[in-house]
């Protein structure tokens, strides 16, 4: 695949037509979950609630086992996501100590302190990654 | 005829309209948030616009994947608070100006701005939030002061339209409005930002000297802060930063000088910097 001129930014995925076409089932379930009776009708069983959208394996196991940025690597888009989490009692902020992996309460501290500074934090390089 | 008199750039975190729901907003917290929009309050107060022309995005919310316009103009009678997940928010239904409205999707089009009519349409915090700080705490069963044109645009979906591209939209906007002939008071909405990233591994991303030096360019140089570029959005202002492009239809809309009249800004508000600006168009 050509390389996007913010493929370089680390950290990031960037939600592009080629994602939302990757991750259409994904996220038109996702969002399914705005309503409360399909919260319900999910919440009492996943499995065959998810059969009705017809998404790769491993984005339905990624579902089914919560993987937050896994979800975001298969085209799912933090918007969409978020319902899930929503239903699952986890918020923004709750979501994004899990996805940066410091855990909630060193990243509600971060963000207390002003959030991760854009230093060192433009280009892959600086994180080590090509 | 109908004018602009001002505009108003303002965040529109969800965190903030929990905030306001739940009554928590003397929390050490939620605090100096607040506090910044005290003044703007007494400020819409004195102005009492007739109408409010809201620029927002809706959070996969009232749009899915299924069909996603660029900039879709809410045309219909009103707009119902949306179930985002958790409850749609205990505020009023949004009032629209239905007749100005379609006069400006008129306009609009006429003038090669070939946006979206939505005449069915419900509303997520990305709007509600900017009309909850500006006007304070306003009952379900009461109405919002001033009657809302909710301009929805794309900036879930990479690419949002650039900057400039919602700098001339602005100015049509205002052709649109000005060309309007009952005698009415309108103030331009344009929210989201400031810098916040949501997702992924680098979320939490802030970029306060990027933020406030946009915050200068609203007042000072709106054409240079309409050349930015969607890689310049992503990259120092986060994922979700790229919102800050519907400022620039608030500014396009605005005389090329106007007067600040009130600036604030504060870090964090949940995951995000919440910036605020009203600019009114001098005389
Ligand atoms: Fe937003």
């Amino acid at each position: 695949m050509t390389e996007k001129e913010y493929d370089k930014i680390p950290g990031t995925i960037v939600f592009d037509a080629d994602k939302s076409r990757e991750g259409y089932h994904l996220n038109q379930f996702c969002i399914s979950l705005r309503l409360q009776e399909n919260r319900d009708a999910f919440n009492q069983n996943e499995e065959a609630y998810l059969d009705a959208y017809p998404m790769s394996k491993e984005q339905r196991e990624a579902v089914l086992t919560r993987e937050w940025n896994l979800l975001l690597e298969l085209g799912g888009n933090i918007y969409y996501t978020s319902k899930l989490a929503a239903n699952d009692g986890i918020n923004f902020q709750n979501l994004a100590g899990r996805m940066t992996g410091m855990g909630v309460d060193s990243y509600r501290e971060m963000m207390l302190k002003g959030g991760r500074s854009i230093e060192g934090n433009r280009d892959k390089s600086e994180w080590g990654e090509d | 005829m109908a004018k602009i008199i001002a505009g108003v750039g303002c965040s529109h975190v969800p965190a903030i309209g929990v905030a306001m729901d739940t009554g928590i907003t003397n929390e050490e917290y939620w605090k100096p948030v607040f506090e910044g929009f005290k003044k703007s309050r007494e400020w819409m107060k004195k102005q009492n616009p007739d109408v409010i022309f809201l620029v927002y995005n809706d959070h996969c919310t009232a749009f899915d994947a299924r069909c996603i316009p660029t900039f879709a103009l809410g045309c219909g009678a009103e707009f119902q608070p949306a179930d985002e997940g958790w409850g749609p928010r205990p505020v009023p239904a949004v009032k629209n100006h239905q007749k100005m409205a379609s006069h400006i999707a008129q306009s609009l089009v006429l003038n090669e701005f070939d946006i979206t009519i939505m005449n069915e349409m419900e509303v997520d915090h990305g709007l509600t939030v900017p009309l909850s700080v500006m006007f304070g705490d306003i009952k379900q069963n009461d109405e919002w002061p001033s009657l809302v044109i909710p301009l929805c645009v794309n900036v879930v979906q990479y690419p949002a339209p650039t900057g400039n591209r919602c700098y001339n939209l602005g100015k049509a906007i205002r052709r649109a409005i000005e060309s309007y002939e009952e005698d009415l008071n309108v103030i331009i909405f344009g929210t989201g930002g400031m810098s916040h990233q949501l997702q992924y591994k680098r979320a939490g991303l802030i970029n306060s000297d990027w933020d406030k030096r946009f915050l200068d360019l609203m007042t000072e140089d709106p054409v240079g802060a309409s050349q930015i570029t969607h890689l310049e959005y992503l990259r120092e202002t986060g994922s979700e930063g790229i919102e800050m492009v519907m400022w620039l239809i608030m500014r396009g809309a605005l005389n090329e000088n106007v007067t600040e009249v009130h600036r604030h800004y504060h870090v964090p508000a949940s995951n995000t910097a919440v910036g605020h600006i009203i600019l009114e168009n001098n005389a």
